[in-house]
């Protein structure tokens, strides 16, 4: 009886993503009728599409225990590259989106550096990046928007075999992230370097190497979740990407990724939860929720996440303990 | 100082054929020397016992060799060659293979991963991972020890004694030439043990030569060829293992003659019930246990590996919950799930994990000791601490245990060998004067000398009145500490003997259920 329990108990744990998944699409399907129809599924991933690019660069910092808060900054100043080399130096947006990702690979690099080289603990490291980074885009811009020409915007109008290119970016990114995770050393060191470091770094693997990657993937995925946005709304105010590190660690937890490191997947986890958030966005605002209860809310979901997380983290170890009745068996 | 055993001290020559030589290794800390002018010669196919106390300097010795630590004298020979490792990487690539007393595996990773997470094989050129041929390598492998285990199994889902035979297969991979195993009996079982001792021997034959470290003498001295003994640093004894049995090691170990392993005993237990547990159970861990512990008597709780005896004592403590029955501590129910109420009321629980469970490892060793007993050094109102009298009380229960350390208030307890550490643990129950003690596995992984002094501890304890529940898989000990043994298996209660029908071998046919296939 009671390990039937704890087995059920412990399939649930391990599968809060997909559950929390169903019961999302479930609850809106019931509160908001029409709300999920092929349409509106489409935009919702459509708009999931560059959250969704930088929750992957999440993961992988995620995955090694790590967090980058500066994630929305480097969407911005990576933004301000692009639009230095399209609208005052006038060249090729292939070109801009060159630069785009260059800051993206810099400003990740910097991170890497701050956190393998000096030392400093990862929260405060991007952090401070966060802010100067902020700053330094401000700078140039003097807070002024930006508006980007045709050239970029009609990107987002290309559609290859019917289907928009962010989402095809996104697929490609989850795709290509999911199958490095999985199937490369690189892939397999960093959730063992994440699961415990101490024992990476006896076992001879290059740890700081390691985890410094992450922060690269992480700028340039961030860099280029910016630009697919950018493609889509054609300006950039000086509020782009605020708060963006928020979300894509919320739907990064929300899909199972965990925030002590070693646990979690780019597809299906961080993909499910990018959905899942955006879902719950589009849900909030197709109910008509005033807009200063639905922060709350999203706060409220990201506890239930870490909460989860936590409690997972914790059951799994003493559900873990050996059995010994069964033995019986 | 030395016990007489000079003419047997190595000199310094250059041996031919050796597999590996020390010559004249030394090594300080702080300027407290750790090892001090160490010869050794390791034959090649050959295996040299290394024994001596916690703190001895063999993990130091050890790590010399692995290349963690740089020596400050001295130098060392492979196969005739000058040997100075600037890292580990550089001993595993000479061919010295290194199993740690603590695993080093990813719970999170598969078998296979863990075993080629220094070098996976790819598909080609490319960066995929070969997974086909990892898994086949890694079932090559696994055989070799015959664990049958498959190759994508989460490491997190083995139990302990197959987590320590996966990370030998992982160094047994790298075919190294010389192999060192630090303590890597300690989570196994009967079973699991009997086919590393096989392994060993198969290695030997095959020409490699291997360093055995443990406190437990008798595998020593079942699998030695030659046994080298360190005392404070420095090789007291090298010799072979016929001319150095299980008593000498000791004696030259402790460098004083212990008249046995134990104690006199001490306790008297009398009338009055300290403890009494009704019909425990706790579906798929225990069932029915119903235990008395008496006032001054140390019961003995025997039982293998996995058998529940520590879940038993986690309910009792109130750290695990149960399903039915009472703990009644004196007069008072012990409500369920809170071990603070336990506390409160007297008890103490020394845990088997004092890595995980007993101590701050990076607080000194007096705080540690004061942790438990703090209130009691509390002022009345206000409520502030008496450090002097506190300050007074653990140096005192430090010295009494004959901790070793440089300074109880300043050093941390991480920088303590294994069995001091376990020593701060039981003297911080100890300094609470508990009614009731529950102690696991108290001794493991600690020297004899060590062990002497906390069964004289805990006798001493129950001759003040406390009533002691002793956990252990040891029975030598059991037999000569305990005044009742109990034995439990797969969560029941399947045997008592009284001091008076002590007998190992009946003992242990309760504990197997009349020689039973041993449990894994």
């Amino acid at each position: 009886m009671r390990a039937i329990e704890t087995r059920f108990f412990r399939a649930l744990l391990k599968n809060t993503t997909f559950i929390l998944f169903v019961v999302v699409f479930v609850v809106f399907g019931l509160l908001a009728r029409n709300f999920l129809t092929l349409g509106n599924l489409q935009v919702i991933l459509s708009n999931s599409s560059y959250i969704g690019i930088i929750t992957v660069g999440m993961t992988f910092v995620l995955l090694v225990g790590g967090i980058d808060l500066s994630v929305g900054s480097i969407m911005y100043l990576s933004a301000v590259a692009t639009s230095v080399v399209v609208n005052d130096l006038e060249l090729s947006p292939w070109l801009g989106v060159v630069a785009c990702l260059a800051v993206g690979l810099a400003f990740g690099a910097f991170n890497a550096f701050a956190v393998t080289k000096l030392g400093i603990v990862p929260f405060i490291a991007t952090l401070v990046t966060m802010i100067a980074g902020r700053g330094l885009g401000l700078l140039v811009t003097q807070s002024v928007q930006l508006d980007f020409p045709d050239s970029i915007t009609l990107l987002a109008t290309v559609r290859l075999g019917g289907v928009q290119l962010n989402i095809l970016i996104y697929a490609l990114v989850v795709g290509l992230a999911a199958l490095f995770l999985a199937w490369t050393p690189w892939g397999r060191r960093l959730y063992a370097a994440g699961n415990d470091l101490e024992a990476a770094r006896k076992a001879g693997l290059k740890v700081a190497r390691i985890i410094g990657s992450t922060y690269v993937v992480s700028g340039i995925c961030a860099a280029l979740g910016g630009f697919v946005s950018i493609a889509q709304i054609g300006r950039v105010p000086a509020s782009f990407g605020r708060n963006s590190e928020f979300d894509a660690i919320a739907a990064a937890v929300l899909g199972g990724v965990s925030l002590f490191g070693g646990v979690g997947t780019v597809f299906p986890g961080a993909l499910l939860g990018t959905v899942m958030i955006r879902v719950i966005q589009a849900g909030l605002v197709a109910k008509n929720v005033d807009i200063y209860i639905q922060p709350i809310i999203m706060g409220a979901i990201i506890f239930f996440a870490v909460l989860l997380d936590a409690l997972r983290n914790l059951q799994l170890k003493k559900l873990g303990r050996r059995n010994i009745m069964k033995l019986e068996a | 100082m030395d016990v007489g055993v000079d003419q047997k001290k190595p000199s310094l020559e250059v041996a031919d054929g050796a597999a590996f030589q020390f010559l004249g290794v030394g090594k300080s800390f702080f300027g407290v020397p750790v090892l001090k002018d160490v010869s050794l010669t390791l034959k090649p196919g050959s295996v040299l016992g290394l024994v001596g106390e916690n703190g001895a300097g063999k993990s130091t010795l050890m790590n010399v060799m692995g290349g963690v630590l740089r020596p400050d004298a001295g130098r060392m020979l492979l196969r005739g060659a000058p040997y100075a490792p600037q890292g580990p990487g550089d001993a595993r690539a000479a061919g010295i293979g290194f199993i740690h007393q603590e695993l080093n595996l990813f719970t999170n990773l598969s078998v296979a991963e863990n075993m080629f997470i220094e070098s996976f094989p790819t598909l080609g050129r490319t960066p995929a991972i070969d997974r086909r041929r990892m898994a086949e390598r890694t079932r090559e492998h696994l055989s070799q020890i015959g664990l049958e285990i498959s190759p994508g199994a989460l490491v997190e889902t083995l139990s302990p004694g197959e987590r320590q035979l996966v990370e030998i297969a992982k160094v047994l991979a790298m075919q190294p030439r010389i192999f060192i195993f630090d303590e890597p009996t300690t989570s196994l079982t009967a079973k699991e043990t009997g086919l590393l001792f096989e392994i060993i021997r198969k290695l030997r034959t095959r020409g490699t030569s291997i360093i055995y470290i443990s406190h437990i003498l008798g595998h020593v001295a079942e699998l030695a060829d030659e046994v080298a003994v360190l005392r404070n640093g420095e090789v007291v004894t090298t010799g072979p293992a016929l001319e150095h049995p299980v008593p000498r090691m000791i004696s030259c170990m402790v460098g004083r003659d212990l008249k046995s392993f134990f104690p006199p005993k001490v306790s008297r237990p009398e009338e009055e019930v300290l403890l009494r547990i009704d019909g425990l159970s706790q579906p798929g861990i225990v069932r029915d246990i119903d235990l008395t512990v008496h006032k001054g008597e140390i019961v003995g709780l025997f039982g293998l590996m996995g058998s529940g005896r520590t879940e038993l004592a986690r309910m009792i403590f109130g750290v695990d919950r149960y399903e039915r029955g009472t703990v009644r501590l004196g007069d008072g129910l012990l409500p369920p799930g809170n071990p603070r109420v336990a506390i409160e009321r007297g008890m103490a629980f020394v845990t088997e994990n004092r890595r995980e469970e007993g101590l701050l490892m990076s607080v000194s060793i007096a705080d540690n000791i004061g942790l438990v007993a703090l209130p009691e050094f509390a002022r009345a109102i206000t409520g502030h601490l008496r450090r002097r009298r506190l300050q007074a009380a653990t140096e005192q229960k430090a010295q009494e245990l004959r901790i070793k350390a440089t300074s109880y208030q300043e050093q941390p307890v991480k920088s303590l060998s294994g069995g001091n550490q376990q020593k701060v643990v039981v003297a911080k129950w100890l300094l609470a004067a508990p009614r009731i003690l529950l102690v696991d596995e108290p001794t493991r992984g600690i020297d004899v000398g060590a062990k002497y002094d906390v069964y004289t501890i805990i006798g001493e304890l129950a001759r003040q009145g406390s009533g002691v529940l002793y956990i252990s898989s040891e029975l030598e000990e059991l037999l000569a500490l305990a005044d009742r043994i109990l034995v439990v298996n797969r969560g029941e209660l399947v045997g008592q003997f009284e001091r008076s029908e002590f007998a190992e071998e009946r003992v242990m046919r309760a504990a197997f259920r009349q020689g039973e296939e041993v449990p894994t």
